[in-house]
C-alpha cells in the first residue's frame, strides 16, 4: 500500500494540496479524477520524487522502481522511437521493441526520426516508453490525452493488458477512461 | 511530380546568381586594375591567376600549405576539445565556472596582435600558429556550449532522472543533441577566425615554410601578384577546410540519429 498522509503543498500564495490523506492499493490502476488545477499533476511530481511537499509524508514507494507517462511527451526527437524506448530500458531488444510500437499501431513510423510524427504518435511512443521498462508503479498523467476516439480504445487495452497487476496511478478528466480501466477513483477536490 | 523538377530549377538559379555576383565583382576587380595600371598597388584576376598556375606546380607551395593547415588545424581541434571540457566542467562546479569565466573574458577582449607578440616570448615560432588559432576558438567553443548546456530541455531531464537513464546514454541521447548546434555554430565562427589570426601570427613570428612567411616576403619585395595569389589560397584552403568539416560533422549528427 503507498500511503499519504496530511500533504500539502502550495506555490506562493496559491495552496494546491491541503492536507491530502490517501491510500493507494497496489497490484492495481488507481484513477486520479479532479478539476483543473486541483494537484493532481504536482501530486504525481510528488510521488515521482521531482517535487517536495510543504508538509506530509508518502511511504510504500521507497526502492520501488518507478515509470511515467508525463503529461508532456518528453521524447528524444532526433532519434527513433525504439531508441526512445531502449533508451530507458538498454536491456529491451530491437525486436521487442518493435513489437510494441507496432501494437500500438506504429509499425510504419519504427525508423522515423520522433520529430517527424504526429502528436498521437508520439503519445503512443510516450505510453510505449513507460510500459517497456522495468517498474513497479506507474505513474501516468493524462497518457491518453490527444487520441482520437479510435486509437484511444485500442492504446488503452493494450495499456490495460501491459499493466496488468501492476500498480498505476493515472491521472484523467474523463470519467469514461476510468470506467474503461476500471480502476479504483480518487477523487482529488481541493476543498 | 512538380516538385521535383523545381528543385533542380531553383538549386541551378541560385547558383547561377551566385556565380553571377562573383563575375560582377571579378570584372570591377579587372577594371580597376586596368584603370590604375600599376601592377605594384593593384593587379588584375588574370595576373593572379597566372601566378597561382606558377605557384600551384611547385613542392614549397604545397610544403607552406601543409605547415600552416597542419599547425593551425591542431590549434582549432585542441581547442574544441579544450572549449568542450571547460564548459562542461563549468555547467558542473560553480568554482571553475567563477574561474574560467574572467579568463574567457580576457582572451576575447585581448587583440590579436598582443597575444602573437606576448607567445612569442614564450613559444619557438614555428608552433605560434598552434597557440594563437587555439586561443581565438577556445572562448568561442566554450560560450556556445555552456549557452547550450544553460538551455537544456529540464524536462527531458527530468525524464531521464525517472527512468534512471545512464550518464553515458544521457550523453548521448539527451546532451549530444541539444549541443551539437551550438558545437556547429561555434565551429562555423572559429573556423574562420583560426585562419585569419592562425597567418597572422604567421605574418609577425616568420616561421620557416609557413603561408605566412611567404605573404611577408612578398610584401617586402613588393611582389603583389604573390600577395594576392597567396591571400587567394588562404581563403581557398579556410573555405575548403570549412566545408569538409561541416560536411563530417552533419554526416556524423546523421548517423547518430539513424542510429
Amino acid at each position: 500500500m503507498i500511503e499519504l498522509k496530511n500533504l500539502t503543498k502550495s506555490f506562493g500564495e496559491k495552496q494546491v494540496l491541503k492536507d491530502l490523506t490517501w491510500s493507494v492499493p497496489e497490484g492495481r490502476i488507481s484513477v486520479i479524477m479532479g478539476p483543473s488545477g486541483g494537484g493532481k499533476t504536482t501530486l504525481l511530481r510528488i510521488l515521482l520524487g521531482l517535487e517536495h511537499a510543504d508538509s506530509g509524508t508518502v511511504s510504500g514507494l521507497e526502492g520501488k522502481r518507478l515509470s511515467a507517462v508525463f503529461q508532456e511527451d518528453r521524447l528524444c526527437e532526433n532519434v527513433s522511437a525504439v531508441s526512445n524506448l531502449r533508451l530507458v530500458n538498454p536491456a529491451l531488444s530491437r525486436k521487442s521493441a518493435e513489437n510494441m510500437l507496432e501494437k500500438l499501431g506504429l509499425g510504419d513510423a519504427l525508423r522515423q526520426p520522433v520529430r517527424e510524427l504526429s502528436g498521437g504518435m508520439k503519445r503512443r511512443v510516450a505510453i510505449a516508453r513507460a510500459l517497456c521498462t522495468e517498474y513497479d508503479v506507474l505513474l501516468a498523467d493524462e497518457p491518453f490525452k490527444g487520441l482520437d476516439e479510435e486509437t484511444k480504445r485500442r492504446t488503452m487495452a493494450f495499456f490495460s493488458e501491459s499493466a496488468r497487476e501492476k500498480t498505476v496511478i493515472l491521472v484523467t478528466h474523463d470519467p469514461s477512461e476510468a470506467e474503461i480501466l476500471g480502476g479504483r477513483i480518487l477523487p482529488l477536490d481541493p476543498e | 511530380m512538380t516538385t521535383s523538377t523545381t528543385e533542380p530549377t531553383s538549386k541551378l538559379k541560385s547558383i547561377l546568381i551566385k556565380t553571377g555576383a562573383a563575375l560582377f565583382w571579378l570584372c570591377v576587380w579587372q577594371l580597376g586594375a586596368m584603370a590604375i595600371n600599376q601592377k605594384i598597388i593593384l593587379v588584375s584576376p588574370v595576373q593572379v591567376f597566372v601566378r597561382l598556375t606558377e605557384l600551384v606546380p611547385t613542392a614549397a607551395f604545397w610544403k607552406a600549405i601543409g605547415f600552416s593547415f597542419l599547425r593551425i588545424t591542431v590549434g582549432f581541434l585542441a581547442a574544441c576539445l579544450a572549449g568542450v571540457l571547460l564548459a562542461a566542467l563549468s555547467a558542473r562546479f560553480s568554482l571553475i565556472r567563477t574561474l574560467t569565466a574572467p579568463l574567457m573574458s580576457t582572451i576575447k577582449a585581448t587583440p590579436v596582435a598582443s597575444f602573437i607578440i606576448l607567445v612569442l616570448l614564450w613559444v619557438p615560432s614555428r608552433n605560434l600558429s598552434v597557440v594563437i588559432s587555439f586561443l581565438m576558438v577556445t572562448p568561442i567553443v566554450f560560450s556556445n556550449i555552456l549557452g547550450g548546456i544553460s538551455s537544456m530541455d529540464s524536462q527531458l531531464l527530468e525524464m531521464a532522472q525517472v527512468f534512471k537513464v545512464r550518464p553515458v546514454r544521457r550523453f548521448r541521447y539527451l546532451y549530444l543533441p541539444q549541443l551539437l548546434p551550438f558545437f556547429r555554430s561555434a565551429c562555423a565562427t572559429g573556423l574562420g577566425l583560426c585562419w585569419k589570426a592562425g597567418v597572422a601570427a604567421e605574418v609577425i613570428g616568420l616561421p620557416r615554410g609557413s603561408i605566412g612567411e611567404r605573404l611577408y616576403t612578398a610584401k617586402i619585395y613588393l611582389d603583389t601578384p604573390d600577395l594576392f595569389a597567396w591571400t587567394v589560397v588562404i581563403i581557398l584552403v579556410s573555405i575548403a577546410f570549412e566545408r569538409l568539416f561541416m560536411f563530417l560533422l552533419d554526416r556524423t549528427v546523421a548517423r547518430l540519429e539513424r542510429a
